[in-house]
């Protein structure tokens, strides 16, 4: 077996760290917009909605990439309730992904707001609906606080396979080393 | 990779340093979304603020609470359209959804106790964009800052503490301004004879690329007739509705769209502060009211007037209020719209013609 399959191919790894900037950004950006009367308020909205996209589109390349390319095995020796945990955080990390841009964008269809990002005016997928805003707005933020949680519990789990197991887990994402 | 197995030391000094990183992590968010600074203006901490002793109107907006939709048209007579390149200064008529209101969070408010009367619009142009903005009809705003307004809340919520509104008013010597407007201005018996006025600023910019700060100003058709405070108190709550739903029944109502340019130098970012009456001013068109709606029900209900809401060719200035209230309408919104059940869905009396 070659080393590329010990480790994720270079474009996921760039995908993973781009995304990861990305995401974590979002998420401060988030939680800062709501808690600010400054005009920073505008300014963060405004970065907020095409991040957002952005994010969606990359999140979408990623997962095709996963899907043809798919990942490194985990070390042979991971006990299997940490194999699962790594596997089912994956699987929530991708839905994450594609439903908090599309919940946003889908909550402000629904209060009828226009949603227009980078200058562009995107169509509202969604009916104007409270019902709908507010399931979904409640989503929105609950998810985001999940994902924070997450990335969180990963940034950790990442951590620990790089200085206690050291089983070549944290190697696979973030060396820079050709191959 | 597997062969250096780690010491115990080496494996509580790594623990450390993964709790070290996500503890730096967790405050660094927390510290983002304000969970660590209890004095951080907040759209909601002005949003509780705003709510009455009894708590909010729920299901209603948390500030002008009480108004009637209506929908007609602006009709564009292309005079601004040297100052903005937005499609509704073009030379054209468009769709308007709109919303006559009074500055109370109390939904049940009796007209005649409310100072402050505004309009709120929806203009829709077929390229996409849309503008929002909501007015009121004081001439200008009681404080300068969004940091005043909250100061104003809470000194007028203190009902225990006379010193409050002294100590407030002392801190904003702007207020006085104000207080002598509310005292002194003409009440009229209806919102078809107000002007109502932007306030805060923003910024026209044309096809060439030329910025020009400006306010507007919507100005009435109708004739103001004063009316005394005393006489109003007489009529029936809800005079207002019953008023304009009448008076657009029979004809349509109309105001015209005034922008005022700012000179250099003019205050652009304090809208307690109104600008020399001398300044250039420009008709833009005509506002046409052609038909009035109750709240529960009506177009306007479920919408959210946020003033930064605004075509290509209307961007905010450096005037504080706009992102203010963006964020605070923001609130207001989510917390009506989810209270979406405990807002009365028929018509009340009295806005009927």
């Amino acid at each position: 077996m070659t080393s590329s399959h010990k480790r994720f191919t270079p474009i996921q790894r760039a995908l993973h760290w781009i995304m990861a900037i990305c995401i974590l950004s979002m998420l401060f950006i988030g939680v800062g917009m709501v808690s600010t009367v400054r005009p920073d308020y505008l300014t963060l909205v405004s970065i907020h909605k095409p991040l957002g996209m952005l994010i969606l589109v990359l999140a979408l390349i990623r997962l095709i990439v996963r899907l043809v390319r798919g990942a490194p095995p985990l070390p042979s020796d991971m006990p299997e309730p940490m194999k699962l945990a790594a596997y089912l955080s994956h699987v929530a990390f991708y839905a994450l992904m594609f439903a908090l841009p599309l919940l946003g964008w889908g909550m402000l269809s629904a209060a009828d707001y226009p949603v227009v990002v980078a200058g562009i005016r995107l169509p509202s997928f969604l009916p104007h609906s409270n019902e709908l805003h507010t399931l979904l707005w409640n989503a929105h933020r609950f998810l985001a606080l999940c994902f924070f949680a997450l990335i969180v519990l990963h940034i950790a789990a990442a951590l620990f396979h790089a200085l206690v197991r050291r089983d070549g887990v944290f190697q696979a994402m973030a060396s820079w080393r050709k191959g | 990779m597997t062969d250096r197995p780690s010491s115990n030391v080496s494996v509580t000094r790594s623990l450390a340093l993964i709790a070290l990183v996500v503890a730096v992590v967790v405050l660094a968010f927390a510290y983002t979304a304000g969970w660590l600074s209890p004095d951080r203006l907040t759209p909601a901490k002005i949003v509780n603020g705003l709510a009455p002793p009894g708590g909010p109107a729920l299901g209603f907006r948390r500030n002008h609470a009480k108004g009637v939709c209506f929908t007609g048209t602006f009709e564009s007579n292309g005079g601004a359209a040297a100052l903005s390149k937005a499609q509704m200064f073009a030379p054209g008529s468009y769709p308007v959804t709109g919303r006559f209101n009074l500055a109370t969070p109390d939904a049940k408010a009796t007209d005649a106790t409310v100072r402050v009367r505004g309009l709120s619009l929806r203009v829709v142009t077929q390229d996409g964009n849309e503008w929002r903005s909501a007015m009121i009809d004081a001439p200008f705003f009681p404080v300068a800052t969004p940091q005043g307004f909250y100061a104003l809340l809470q000194a007028s919520g203190r009902k225990d503490d006379p010193d409050a509104m002294k100590n407030f008013i002392a801190a904003h010597p702007e207020f006085a301004r104000f207080g002598a407007w509310a005292t002194s201005a003409p009440w009229t018996a209806s919102y078809a004879q107000e002007r109502y006025n932007s306030l805060n600023s923003f910024i026209f910019t044309n096809a060439e690329g030329q910025d020009q700060v400006v306010r507007w100003s919507f100005v009435p058709e109708a004739k103001p007739e004063p009316v005394s405070p005393d006489d109003l108190k007489q009529r029936s709550p809800d005079f207002l509705a019953s008023d304009i739903t009448q008076r657009v029944s029979s004809a349509p109502q109309r105001w015209t769209m005034i922008v005022t340019l700012a000179n250099p130098g003019d205050p652009t970012a304090d809208p307690s502060k109104a600008w020399p009456d001398d300044r250039r001013k420009v008709e833009a068109g005509t506002l046409v009211v052609n038909a009035i709606e109750p709240e529960a029900n009506g177009p306007c209900r479920d919408l959210n007037f946020d003033p930064t809401v605004l075509p290509s060719g209307i961007r905010v200035s450096d005037d504080p209020f706009p992102a203010a209230r963006s964020a605070a309408y923001s609130v207001s919104f989510n917390r009506r719209t989810a209270e979406d059940k405990d807002y009365p869905h028929t018509p009340t009396e009295g806005v009927k013609p």
